[in-house]
């Protein structure tokens, strides 16, 4: 019994990462996801600050899930969400000032992101407290890997450098466009259709499969 | 104190440095409600609604927690403010005029979680602007969301008409388009110079 329980346990991370990717299959949480990953350090950043507060308050939340009337939960989420915001911006500005500027109030933007609250309401509220810090690092790593997806893809053309460190050497003429707010559409966009390609295929060979089988 | 002209701030914060297709805040509601042109034009006035009012409430509330020396609240308060402002406003309307309570629906609760609302206290706040500007900036940025909004849901409406790859249905080609918006809107940067 032990086994399949942490099977599942499995399971409830790894569904963040692929199946339920926050980023990619929910579409949630765009705002700071198109507005800050312009280059990989700083998709990284806030990736991890995401990560931390999407942790620390789905702990809180499903500690205290059972003391908290039904009518002023999404009130108190939002309140402990925003300690943790307000935290994460202090140790930012504590950290590298750089950083600070880059991602600006973007971070006091973190409470608002619907992939957040969405875990808290969804996730955090009907489960135990181990579960819910299982579920919320599978999502933060979801969303950290779609946020590297995108910086990496719009540093890569943009500025030809990958954290910083030029890939092309001196002949390649950077796409400035992807640095730009336009090209942040349009590399998410490029993303959303390539994960759509593959699942159609994927549907595709299924459906020859049964055929096949029949 | 910023020095920016009134004028500067409103035309700064509509076109050049919209919301939506520059600063990126907004975007949920952005694809999510911007499929018809009649729920979008609502969407708009109801954002604008809140916004002018969270811009006076989070200015007052800022001078309040400079003077008592406590700036580790603000994003706790800011987004109390915006909640309770919404909730208010919400109250208000169904009170006074029932025809637009019903008009506008669903989609003023929903306000409470839209960034852009959190995003015109923050910057107000991070760009020192006064009184004035702030109501400016708000409302600047307020019908920017709209003019976006309205802008999209005409184009995704004729969109619904042509033929789009199946893979790319949906989140796909609405992002394709708001790149292609974004890129007009773009036009606007020589504006800035002032």
């Amino acid at each position: 019994m032990s086994e399949s329980s942490s099977n599942r346990d499995i399971q409830v991370l790894l569904n963040g990462i692929w199946k339920e990717n926050p980023v990619f299959v929910q579409v949630l949480g765009m705002c700071p996801t198109l507005a800050v990953t312009n280059s990989v350090r700083n998709a990284i950043a806030m990736g991890v600050s995401t990560v931390f507060v999407l942790v620390m308050s789905s702990m809180l939340v499903a500690m205290v899930r059972k003391i908290v009337p039904k009518q002023v939960r999404i009130a108190t989420y939002i309140l402990i969400i925003s300690t943790f915001v307000t935290i994460v911006d202090y140790v930012i500005k504590a950290v590298s000032i750089p950083v600070y500027k880059a991602l600006g109030p973007f971070i006091a933007l973190i409470v608002v992101n619907c992939i957040i609250l969405g875990r808290a309401e969804a996730f955090a509220s009907k489960n135990t407290v181990y579960r819910s810090v299982l579920d919320a690092i599978g999502m933060g790593i979801g969303f950290c890997i779609a946020l590297v997806c995108l910086g990496g893809v719009r540093e890569l053309l943009g500025n030809g450098s990958f954290l910083g460190v030029p890939l092309f050497g001196p002949y390649y003429e950077p796409w400035v466009i992807f640095l730009l707010p336009s090209g942040g559409f349009f590399t998410l966009g490029a993303w959303l259709l390539a994960f759509s390609l593959i699942k159609e295929r994927k549907a595709r060979r299924a459906a020859q499969e049964q055929e096949q089988s029949v | 104190m910023n020095s920016a002209s009134l004028w500067f701030i409103f035309i700064d914060s509509l076109l050049i440095n919209n919301f939506v297709l520059a600063v990126f805040l907004g975007i949920c509601p952005f694809l999510g409600v911007s499929g018809k042109l009649d729920t979008a034009s609502r969407m708009g006035a109801a954002v604008v609604f809140v916004m002018l009012v969270s811009s006076a409430l989070t200015y007052g509330i800022n001078l309040l927690l400079v003077h008592l020396d406590a700036e580790y609240l603000r994003i706790i308060s800011y987004i109390v403010v915006i909640a309770s402002t919404v909730q208010l406003v919400e109250m208000f309307i169904k009170k006074k005029s029932p025809a637009l309570f019903r008009a506008l629906g669903i989609y003023l609760p929903l306000i409470t979680t839209n960034c852009a609302v959190l995003g015109v206290a923050m910057f107000q706040t991070i760009r020192d602007y006064n009184f004035v500007q702030s109501i400016v900036f708000s409302l600047g940025a307020g019908l920017g969301f709209t003019l976006a909004l309205v802008i999209m849901s005409g184009i995704r409406e004729q969109l619904n008409l042509s033929d789009v790859p199946n893979a790319a249905k949906g989140t796909a080609v609405a992002l394709m388009v708001a790149g292609i918006l974004s890129m007009a809107f773009m036009g606007f940067a020589g504006l800035g110079s002032n």
